[in-house]
Protein backbone atom coordinates (compact mmCIF):
# COMPACT_ATOMS: atom_id res chain seq x y z
CA UNK A 1 0.00 0.00 0.00
CA UNK A 2 1.22 3.54 -0.72
CA UNK A 3 1.81 6.12 1.89
CA UNK A 4 -0.41 8.92 1.96
CA UNK A 5 0.81 12.10 2.27
CA UNK A 6 -1.37 15.35 4.07
CA UNK A 7 -2.42 18.27 2.43
CA UNK A 8 0.48 19.89 4.40
CA UNK A 9 3.03 17.96 2.94
CA UNK A 10 4.54 20.54 0.93
CA UNK A 11 4.62 22.70 3.68
CA UNK A 12 6.62 20.27 5.55
CA UNK A 13 8.79 19.85 2.84
CA UNK A 14 9.39 23.72 2.79
CA UNK A 15 10.13 23.76 6.20
CA UNK A 16 13.14 21.16 6.01
CA UNK A 17 10.76 18.15 7.88
CA UNK A 18 12.40 14.92 8.64
CA UNK A 19 9.34 12.42 7.46
CA UNK A 20 8.67 9.16 9.00
CA UNK A 21 5.52 6.95 8.36
CA UNK A 22 2.55 6.72 10.99
CA UNK A 23 -0.38 4.83 10.71
CA UNK A 24 0.09 4.66 6.84
CA UNK A 25 1.01 8.66 6.34
CA UNK A 26 4.20 10.21 5.59
CA UNK A 27 3.83 12.45 9.25
CA UNK A 28 6.59 15.28 9.75
CA UNK A 29 8.40 13.66 13.03
CA UNK A 30 10.67 16.97 13.54
CA UNK A 31 11.81 20.12 11.73
CA UNK A 32 14.81 22.07 11.65
CA UNK A 33 15.08 23.00 15.19
CA UNK A 34 15.07 19.74 16.89
CA UNK A 35 12.65 18.29 18.91
CA UNK A 36 13.49 20.03 22.55
CA UNK A 37 13.05 23.37 20.99
CA UNK A 38 9.81 22.46 19.25
CA UNK A 39 8.65 21.20 22.70
CA UNK A 40 10.06 24.64 24.04
CA UNK A 41 8.21 26.88 21.75
CA UNK A 42 5.14 24.79 22.00
CA UNK A 43 4.71 25.44 25.71
CA UNK A 44 6.49 28.90 25.95
CA UNK A 45 4.65 30.63 22.79
CA UNK A 46 2.35 28.47 20.03
CA UNK A 47 3.20 25.25 18.19
CA UNK A 48 1.20 23.93 15.12
CA UNK A 49 0.76 20.05 14.36
CA UNK A 50 -0.53 18.46 11.52
CA UNK A 51 -3.04 15.56 12.63
CA UNK A 52 -4.73 14.83 9.27
CA UNK A 53 -4.14 11.68 9.42
CA UNK A 54 -6.53 11.33 12.44
CA UNK A 55 -10.16 10.38 11.77
CA UNK A 56 -12.83 12.38 11.50
CA UNK A 57 -16.01 10.59 11.42
CA UNK A 58 -19.49 12.51 11.21
CA UNK A 59 -22.51 10.71 12.04
CA UNK A 60 -25.92 11.84 11.21
CA UNK A 61 -29.34 10.82 12.57
CA UNK A 62 -31.58 11.53 15.30
CA UNK A 63 -32.67 11.26 19.02
CA UNK A 64 -32.47 6.73 17.71
CA UNK A 65 -28.87 7.49 16.94
CA UNK A 66 -27.86 9.55 20.66
CA UNK A 67 -30.07 6.09 21.88
CA UNK A 68 -27.63 3.77 19.92
CA UNK A 69 -24.62 5.84 20.58
CA UNK A 70 -25.34 5.41 24.40
CA UNK A 71 -25.34 1.94 23.79
CA UNK A 72 -21.47 2.51 22.97
CA UNK A 73 -20.20 4.85 24.57
CA UNK A 74 -20.40 5.25 28.71
CA UNK A 75 -21.59 8.69 28.22
CA UNK A 76 -24.38 10.96 28.94
CA UNK A 77 -24.51 11.82 25.32
CA UNK A 78 -28.59 12.68 25.75
CA UNK A 79 -27.32 15.27 28.02
CA UNK A 80 -24.17 16.54 25.74
CA UNK A 81 -25.14 20.28 24.66
CA UNK A 82 -24.43 21.04 20.97
CA UNK A 83 -21.09 21.54 20.03
CA UNK A 84 -19.75 20.41 23.51
CA UNK A 85 -16.89 17.52 22.90
CA UNK A 86 -16.07 14.27 25.65
CA UNK A 87 -13.24 12.27 25.98
CA UNK A 88 -14.07 8.25 25.32
CA UNK A 89 -13.26 4.64 23.90
CA UNK A 90 -14.98 2.37 21.53
CA UNK A 91 -14.45 -0.96 23.82
CA UNK A 92 -14.45 -4.51 23.35
CA UNK A 93 -17.10 -6.66 25.46
CA UNK A 94 -14.80 -7.43 28.19
CA UNK A 95 -14.04 -3.74 28.17
CA UNK A 96 -10.76 -3.71 26.61
CA UNK A 97 -10.05 -0.40 25.05
CA UNK A 98 -10.47 -0.37 20.66
CA UNK A 99 -9.62 3.34 20.48
CA UNK A 100 -9.68 6.24 22.62
CA UNK A 101 -11.29 9.27 21.02
CA UNK A 102 -12.92 12.37 21.71
CA UNK A 103 -16.79 13.41 20.72
CA UNK A 104 -18.69 16.29 19.62
CA UNK A 105 -22.42 16.69 19.76
CA UNK A 106 -23.03 19.13 16.39
CA UNK A 107 -25.96 19.43 14.27
CA UNK A 108 -28.04 16.60 13.59
CA UNK A 109 -25.66 13.89 15.23
CA UNK A 110 -21.70 14.08 16.22
CA UNK A 111 -17.84 14.51 15.22
CA UNK A 112 -15.57 11.45 16.64
CA UNK A 113 -12.09 12.09 16.48
CA UNK A 114 -10.46 8.83 16.13
CA UNK A 115 -6.51 7.55 16.39
CA UNK A 116 -5.18 7.50 12.78
CA UNK A 117 -3.81 3.78 13.02
CA UNK A 118 -7.88 2.64 14.46
CA UNK A 119 -10.06 4.73 12.36
CA UNK A 120 -10.73 1.85 9.49
CA UNK A 121 -11.48 -0.52 12.14
CA UNK A 122 -13.62 1.39 14.16
CA UNK A 123 -15.33 2.74 10.86
CA UNK A 124 -16.40 -0.82 10.72
CA UNK A 125 -17.19 -1.51 14.15
CA UNK A 126 -19.35 1.56 14.83
CA UNK A 127 -20.97 0.49 11.48
CA UNK A 128 -21.62 -2.78 12.31
CA UNK A 129 -22.53 -1.94 16.06
CA UNK A 130 -25.14 0.81 14.48
CA UNK A 131 -26.21 -1.73 11.82
CA UNK A 132 -25.54 0.84 8.83
CA UNK A 133 -28.87 2.68 10.14
CA UNK A 134 -27.11 5.92 9.93
CA UNK A 135 -25.01 8.10 7.43
CA UNK A 136 -21.30 7.83 8.55
CA UNK A 137 -18.79 9.35 6.47
CA UNK A 138 -14.97 9.64 7.94
CA UNK A 139 -14.31 12.45 6.11
CA UNK A 140 -10.58 12.79 4.36
CA UNK A 141 -11.84 15.50 2.45
CA UNK A 142 -10.92 18.07 5.44
CA UNK A 143 -7.41 18.28 6.94
CA UNK A 144 -7.00 18.61 10.70
CA UNK A 145 -4.74 21.53 12.59
CA UNK A 146 -4.08 21.43 16.10
CA UNK A 147 -2.58 25.05 17.67
CA UNK A 148 -1.28 24.71 21.04
CA UNK A 149 0.39 26.58 23.48
CA UNK A 150 0.06 29.96 25.25
CA UNK A 151 -0.16 32.48 22.20
CA UNK A 152 -2.32 30.52 20.47
CA UNK A 153 -5.92 31.99 21.06
CA UNK A 154 -4.42 35.38 20.48
CA UNK A 155 -2.91 33.96 17.40
CA UNK A 156 -5.73 32.16 15.97
CA UNK A 157 -8.19 35.02 17.16
CA UNK A 158 -6.51 37.50 14.85
CA UNK A 159 -7.67 35.38 11.93
CA UNK A 160 -10.62 33.72 13.22
CA UNK A 161 -12.75 36.58 15.48
CA UNK A 162 -14.19 34.57 18.12
CA UNK A 163 -12.57 31.58 18.56
CA UNK A 164 -11.21 33.44 22.06
CA UNK A 165 -15.10 32.66 23.50
CA UNK A 166 -14.79 28.82 23.22
CA UNK A 167 -14.39 27.02 26.40
CA UNK A 168 -12.22 24.07 26.96
CA UNK A 169 -13.95 20.94 25.45
CA UNK A 170 -16.52 22.67 23.37
CA UNK A 171 -16.57 24.15 19.77
CA UNK A 172 -18.37 25.48 16.78
CA UNK A 173 -18.20 26.59 13.23
CA UNK A 174 -16.44 29.38 11.96
CA UNK A 175 -15.29 31.07 8.51
CA UNK A 176 -12.09 31.38 7.61
CA UNK A 177 -11.81 32.93 4.11
CA UNK A 178 -15.44 32.21 3.65
CA UNK A 179 -14.54 28.66 3.90
CA UNK A 180 -16.36 26.57 6.81
CA UNK A 181 -13.79 25.11 9.56
CA UNK A 182 -14.85 23.93 13.00
CA UNK A 183 -13.03 24.79 15.62
CA UNK A 184 -12.63 22.83 19.61
CA UNK A 185 -10.83 23.98 22.43
CA UNK A 186 -8.67 21.29 23.03
CA UNK A 187 -5.52 19.50 22.24
CA UNK A 188 -2.49 16.63 23.22
CA UNK A 189 -0.08 18.97 24.88
CA UNK A 190 -1.16 20.51 28.35
CA UNK A 191 -1.52 23.67 26.94
CA UNK A 192 -4.66 25.54 25.81
CA UNK A 193 -5.13 25.60 22.34
CA UNK A 194 -7.34 24.58 19.20
CA UNK A 195 -7.85 21.87 16.89
CA UNK A 196 -9.28 23.11 13.50
CA UNK A 197 -11.11 20.88 10.89
CA UNK A 198 -10.47 22.33 7.50
CA UNK A 199 -11.43 21.64 3.76
CA UNK A 200 -8.02 20.21 2.98
CA UNK A 201 -7.68 22.95 -0.49
CA UNK A 202 -7.69 25.45 2.44
CA UNK A 203 -5.82 23.89 4.85
CA UNK A 204 -2.26 24.99 3.83
CA UNK A 205 -3.42 28.27 3.35
CA UNK A 206 -4.67 28.58 6.47
CA UNK A 207 -1.46 26.74 8.29
CA UNK A 208 1.19 29.19 6.65
CA UNK A 209 -1.71 32.38 8.05
CA UNK A 210 -0.81 30.61 11.13
CA UNK A 211 3.09 30.74 10.54
CA UNK A 212 2.84 34.53 9.17
CA UNK A 213 1.60 35.05 12.67
CA UNK A 214 4.26 33.63 14.72
CA UNK A 215 3.31 30.51 15.49
CA UNK A 216 5.56 27.57 14.27
CA UNK A 217 5.59 23.96 13.42
CA UNK A 218 6.36 21.21 15.46
CA UNK A 219 7.00 17.22 14.71
CA UNK A 220 5.40 13.95 15.95
CA UNK A 221 8.45 13.96 17.72
CA UNK A 222 7.88 17.00 20.57
CA UNK A 223 4.16 16.46 20.30
CA UNK A 224 5.26 12.79 22.07
CA UNK A 225 7.06 14.28 24.94
CA UNK A 226 4.16 17.09 25.39
CA UNK A 227 1.52 14.66 25.60
CA UNK A 228 3.95 12.77 28.15
CA UNK A 229 4.90 15.39 30.09
CA UNK A 230 0.92 16.27 30.52
CA UNK A 231 0.01 12.50 31.68
CA UNK A 232 -1.95 12.12 28.34
CA UNK A 233 -2.33 7.94 26.97
CA UNK A 234 -0.63 7.14 23.94
CA UNK A 235 -3.02 4.35 21.86
CA UNK A 236 -0.86 1.07 21.20
CA UNK A 237 0.84 2.23 24.28
CA UNK A 238 -0.43 2.96 27.57
CA UNK A 239 -4.08 2.01 25.68
CA UNK A 240 -4.91 -1.42 23.57
CA UNK A 241 -7.59 -4.21 23.67
CA UNK A 242 -5.96 -6.00 26.79
CA UNK A 243 -6.73 -2.84 29.38
CA UNK A 244 -9.61 -1.63 30.60
CA UNK A 245 -10.12 2.37 31.41
CA UNK A 246 -10.01 1.19 34.79
CA UNK A 247 -7.07 0.26 34.56
CA UNK A 248 -5.81 3.05 32.82
CA UNK A 249 -6.68 5.18 35.76
CA UNK A 250 -9.34 6.63 32.85
CA UNK A 251 -12.59 6.42 35.27
CA UNK A 252 -13.04 10.03 35.51
CA UNK A 253 -14.18 9.92 31.76
CA UNK A 254 -16.89 7.06 32.31
CA UNK A 255 -20.53 8.78 33.52
CA UNK A 256 -21.30 7.82 36.55
CA UNK A 257 -24.94 7.82 36.02
CA UNK A 258 -24.23 5.11 32.90
CA UNK A 259 -22.28 3.31 35.54
CA UNK A 260 -25.28 3.19 37.66
CA UNK A 261 -27.52 1.62 34.57
CA UNK A 262 -24.75 -0.60 33.45
CA UNK A 263 -26.27 -0.77 30.00
CA UNK A 264 -23.04 -0.23 27.74
CA UNK A 265 -21.03 -2.13 25.98
CA UNK A 266 -17.92 -3.63 28.81
CA UNK A 267 -20.55 -2.39 31.09
CA UNK A 268 -20.37 -5.61 33.47
CA UNK A 269 -16.28 -4.97 33.69
CA UNK A 270 -15.94 -1.88 34.20
CA UNK A 271 -18.78 -2.45 37.11
CA UNK A 272 -17.29 -5.32 38.09
CA UNK A 273 -13.77 -3.39 38.39
CA UNK A 274 -14.90 -0.58 39.90
CA UNK A 275 -16.47 -2.70 42.70
CA UNK A 276 -13.59 -5.44 43.31
CA UNK A 277 -10.32 -3.27 42.30
CA UNK A 278 -8.16 -4.34 39.13
CA UNK A 279 -4.58 -5.95 39.68
CA UNK A 280 -2.47 -3.73 37.72
CA UNK A 281 -3.05 -0.05 37.10
CA UNK A 282 -1.14 2.85 35.01
CA UNK A 283 1.01 5.10 37.14
CA UNK A 284 3.14 8.21 36.60
CA UNK A 285 7.31 6.85 37.18
CA UNK A 286 10.37 9.52 37.49
CA UNK A 287 13.31 7.69 37.41
CA UNK A 288 16.04 8.95 40.32
CA UNK A 289 18.48 9.40 37.98
CA UNK A 290 18.90 10.67 34.09
CA UNK A 291 18.36 7.42 32.81
CA UNK A 292 15.48 7.20 30.27
CA UNK A 293 13.44 4.01 30.53
CA UNK A 294 12.14 3.57 27.67
CA UNK A 295 8.73 1.16 26.42
CA UNK A 296 9.05 -2.70 27.16
CA UNK A 297 11.53 -1.73 30.38
CA UNK A 298 10.52 -3.86 33.22
CA UNK A 299 9.79 -2.74 36.57
CA UNK A 300 10.93 -4.32 39.79
CA UNK A 301 9.40 -3.72 43.78
CA UNK A 302 12.22 -3.28 46.60
CA UNK A 303 12.61 -7.59 47.10
CA UNK A 304 13.23 -7.67 43.19
CA UNK A 305 9.61 -9.62 41.91
CA UNK A 306 8.81 -7.80 38.89
CA UNK A 307 5.90 -5.77 39.12
CA UNK A 308 5.14 -3.96 35.65
CA UNK A 309 6.02 -2.33 32.91
CA UNK A 310 6.56 0.73 31.04
CA UNK A 311 4.38 1.56 28.41
CA UNK A 312 6.14 5.34 27.40
CA UNK A 313 9.39 6.69 28.12
CA UNK A 314 11.22 9.56 27.41
CA UNK A 315 12.77 12.61 28.09
CA UNK A 316 10.95 15.24 28.85
CA UNK A 317 11.77 18.78 28.35
CA UNK A 318 10.01 20.88 30.00
CA UNK A 319 10.69 19.12 33.14
CA UNK A 320 14.32 18.66 32.23
CA UNK A 321 14.74 14.79 33.16
CA UNK A 322 13.07 11.35 32.34
CA UNK A 323 9.59 10.52 32.69
CA UNK A 324 7.82 7.39 32.04
CA UNK A 325 3.91 6.27 32.65
CA UNK A 326 3.46 2.59 32.52
CA UNK A 327 1.22 -0.37 34.32
CA UNK A 328 2.02 -1.60 38.01
CA UNK A 329 0.43 -4.22 40.47
CA UNK A 330 -2.25 -2.73 42.47
CA UNK A 331 -0.43 -2.88 45.42
CA UNK A 332 2.22 -0.85 44.25
CA UNK A 333 0.88 1.87 42.85
CA UNK A 334 1.02 4.76 45.54
CA UNK A 335 2.39 8.31 44.98
CA UNK A 336 6.36 7.74 46.31
CA UNK A 337 6.45 3.75 46.14
CA UNK A 338 10.28 2.92 45.10
CA UNK A 339 10.46 0.99 42.13
CA UNK A 340 13.42 0.04 40.43
CA UNK A 341 13.55 -0.17 36.49
CA UNK A 342 15.80 -2.78 34.24
CA UNK A 343 17.63 -0.53 31.59
CA UNK A 344 20.30 -2.43 29.96
CA UNK A 345 20.67 -5.00 32.43
CA UNK A 346 21.47 -2.89 35.37
CA UNK A 347 18.34 -1.97 38.26
CA UNK A 348 17.78 1.89 38.66
CA UNK A 349 15.59 3.47 40.94
CA UNK A 350 12.46 5.51 40.02
CA UNK A 351 9.63 6.32 42.35
CA UNK A 352 5.75 6.16 41.44
CA UNK A 353 4.32 9.51 40.84
CA UNK A 354 1.60 11.84 40.56
CA UNK A 355 0.23 12.59 36.89
CA UNK A 356 0.78 15.11 35.03
CA UNK A 357 4.82 15.58 35.30
CA UNK A 358 4.25 19.12 34.08
CA UNK A 359 1.05 20.96 35.21
CA UNK A 360 -1.71 22.21 32.59
CA UNK A 361 -2.81 25.37 31.58
CA UNK A 362 -5.88 24.82 30.22
CA UNK A 363 -8.48 27.40 29.97
CA UNK A 364 -11.65 27.13 32.79
CA UNK A 365 -14.86 26.22 30.97
CA UNK A 366 -16.78 22.79 30.51
CA UNK A 367 -15.91 19.77 32.08
CA UNK B 1 49.28 16.15 16.65
CA UNK B 2 47.92 13.17 15.11
CA UNK B 3 45.45 12.85 12.27
CA UNK B 4 41.92 12.33 12.97
CA UNK B 5 40.32 9.21 11.78
CA UNK B 6 37.07 7.43 11.86
CA UNK B 7 34.91 4.85 11.97
CA UNK B 8 31.83 3.46 10.00
CA UNK B 9 29.32 3.87 13.23
CA UNK B 10 30.46 7.29 12.98
CA UNK B 11 33.09 7.69 15.89
CA UNK B 12 35.89 9.86 15.71
CA UNK B 13 39.35 8.76 17.27
CA UNK B 14 42.67 11.04 17.72
CA UNK B 15 45.57 9.21 18.76
CA UNK B 16 48.12 11.52 20.95
CA UNK B 17 51.56 8.98 21.95
CA UNK B 18 49.72 5.72 23.20
CA UNK B 19 46.74 7.90 24.15
CA UNK B 20 43.46 8.11 21.77
CA UNK B 21 40.31 10.20 22.42
CA UNK B 22 37.00 9.63 21.19
CA UNK B 23 33.65 10.64 20.57
CA UNK B 24 30.80 11.20 17.82
CA UNK B 25 30.94 12.61 14.74
CA UNK B 26 28.50 15.80 13.74
CA UNK B 27 27.49 13.36 11.30
CA UNK B 28 26.13 11.48 14.02
CA UNK B 29 24.56 14.09 16.18
CA UNK B 30 22.40 15.02 13.32
CA UNK B 31 21.33 11.78 12.74
CA UNK B 32 20.26 11.52 16.37
CA UNK B 33 18.67 14.65 16.92
CA UNK B 34 19.28 16.07 20.61
CA UNK B 35 20.75 14.30 22.65
CA UNK B 36 19.39 13.56 26.45
CA UNK B 37 21.19 11.54 28.11
CA UNK B 38 24.95 9.94 27.65
CA UNK B 39 26.49 6.96 29.58
CA UNK B 40 30.50 6.49 29.52
CA UNK B 41 32.38 3.24 30.26
CA UNK B 42 33.75 2.89 33.27
CA UNK B 43 37.78 4.32 34.26
CA UNK B 44 40.09 1.43 34.68
CA UNK B 45 37.80 -1.12 32.45
CA UNK B 46 39.19 -2.34 28.85
CA UNK B 47 37.06 -2.31 26.05
CA UNK B 48 37.41 -4.62 22.64
CA UNK B 49 37.91 -2.64 19.46
CA UNK B 50 34.57 -2.23 17.89
CA UNK B 51 32.70 -3.14 21.18
CA UNK B 52 30.36 -1.31 23.17
CA UNK B 53 31.46 1.71 24.62
CA UNK B 54 28.62 3.58 26.43
CA UNK B 55 25.25 4.90 25.20
CA UNK B 56 23.58 7.97 23.45
CA UNK B 57 20.04 8.93 23.79
CA UNK B 58 17.72 11.35 21.86
CA UNK B 59 13.99 12.04 23.16
CA UNK B 60 13.31 9.17 20.81
CA UNK B 61 16.01 6.51 20.74
CA UNK B 62 18.84 4.71 22.63
CA UNK B 63 21.62 3.87 20.61
CA UNK B 64 24.83 2.18 21.22
CA UNK B 65 28.63 3.66 21.08
CA UNK B 66 31.27 1.59 19.80
CA UNK B 67 34.71 2.09 20.17
CA UNK B 68 37.05 2.31 16.99
CA UNK B 69 39.80 0.70 19.17
CA UNK B 70 40.58 -1.50 21.90
CA UNK B 71 42.33 -0.37 25.52
CA UNK B 72 42.28 0.84 29.01
CA UNK B 73 39.74 3.71 29.48
CA UNK B 74 41.62 6.22 31.31
CA UNK B 75 39.46 9.12 31.47
CA UNK B 76 36.03 9.69 30.92
CA UNK B 77 34.20 13.28 29.80
CA UNK B 78 31.80 14.07 32.66
CA UNK B 79 30.73 17.30 31.19
CA UNK B 80 28.93 15.80 28.75
CA UNK B 81 26.90 13.24 31.06
CA UNK B 82 26.14 16.43 33.06
CA UNK B 83 24.93 18.38 30.25
CA UNK B 84 24.37 15.79 27.18
CA UNK B 85 23.39 18.91 24.86
CA UNK B 86 26.91 19.89 24.55
CA UNK B 87 27.47 16.60 22.02
CA UNK B 88 25.13 18.38 19.91
CA UNK B 89 27.03 21.49 20.52
CA UNK B 90 30.42 20.67 19.83
CA UNK B 91 30.64 17.03 18.98
CA UNK B 92 34.22 17.08 17.64
CA UNK B 93 35.98 18.55 20.14
CA UNK B 94 35.01 19.85 23.77
CA UNK B 95 32.39 16.87 23.40
CA UNK B 96 35.22 13.76 23.39
CA UNK B 97 33.05 10.92 25.36
CA UNK B 98 36.30 8.75 26.79
CA UNK B 99 40.23 8.47 26.26
CA UNK B 100 41.69 5.01 25.88
CA UNK B 101 45.60 3.92 26.17
CA UNK B 102 45.45 1.61 23.67
CA UNK B 103 46.65 -1.77 22.98
CA UNK B 104 47.73 -2.01 19.34
CA UNK B 105 47.62 0.91 17.03
CA UNK B 106 47.66 -1.29 14.51
CA UNK B 107 43.97 -1.20 14.85
CA UNK B 108 43.63 1.90 13.17
CA UNK B 109 44.60 0.94 10.39
CA UNK B 110 41.10 0.18 9.05
CA UNK B 111 39.25 3.63 9.71
CA UNK B 112 38.99 6.25 7.19
CA UNK B 113 40.28 9.65 7.11
CA UNK B 114 38.43 12.90 6.96
CA UNK B 115 37.78 12.47 3.25
CA UNK B 116 37.12 9.09 2.91
CA UNK B 117 34.33 9.45 5.94
CA UNK B 118 32.99 12.39 4.47
CA UNK B 119 31.94 10.83 1.44
CA UNK B 120 30.75 7.55 3.59
CA UNK B 121 28.37 9.70 5.41
CA UNK B 122 27.31 11.47 2.51
CA UNK B 123 26.45 7.92 0.98
CA UNK B 124 25.13 6.29 4.03
CA UNK B 125 22.22 8.83 4.77
CA UNK B 126 20.65 9.32 1.02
Amino acid sequence: METKKTSLYQLHQDNNAKFVEFAGYQMPIQYSDGIVEEHKFTRNHSGIFDVSHMGQLFIQGSEDLVNDLEKIFPLDLKKLKLNHSKYSFLMTNDAGIYDDLIITKIENGFLIILNAACKKSDFEILSKLLNNKYQMILDDKRSLIAIQGPKSVEILNNLIKGVEDLNFMTGNWFLFNDKKVYITRSGYTGEDGFEISVENETADKFTRKLIEKGAKLIGLGARDTLRLEAGLCLYGHELDKDKTPIEANLKWAISKERISKGDFIGSDIIIKQLNDGVQRVRVGIKPEGRIIAREKTKIFNQSNSHIGEITSGTFGPSVNGPVAMGYVENEFSKKDTRVFLEVRGKKHPANICGLPFYKKNYVKGAN
Amino acid sequence: MSEVKYSKEHEWIKLEGDTATIGITKHATEMLGDIVFTELPEKGSNVEKDGTAGVVESTKAASDVYTPVGGEVVDTNQAIVDDPSKINQDPENTAWFFKLKIKDKSELDSLMNKDEYDKFAKESSS
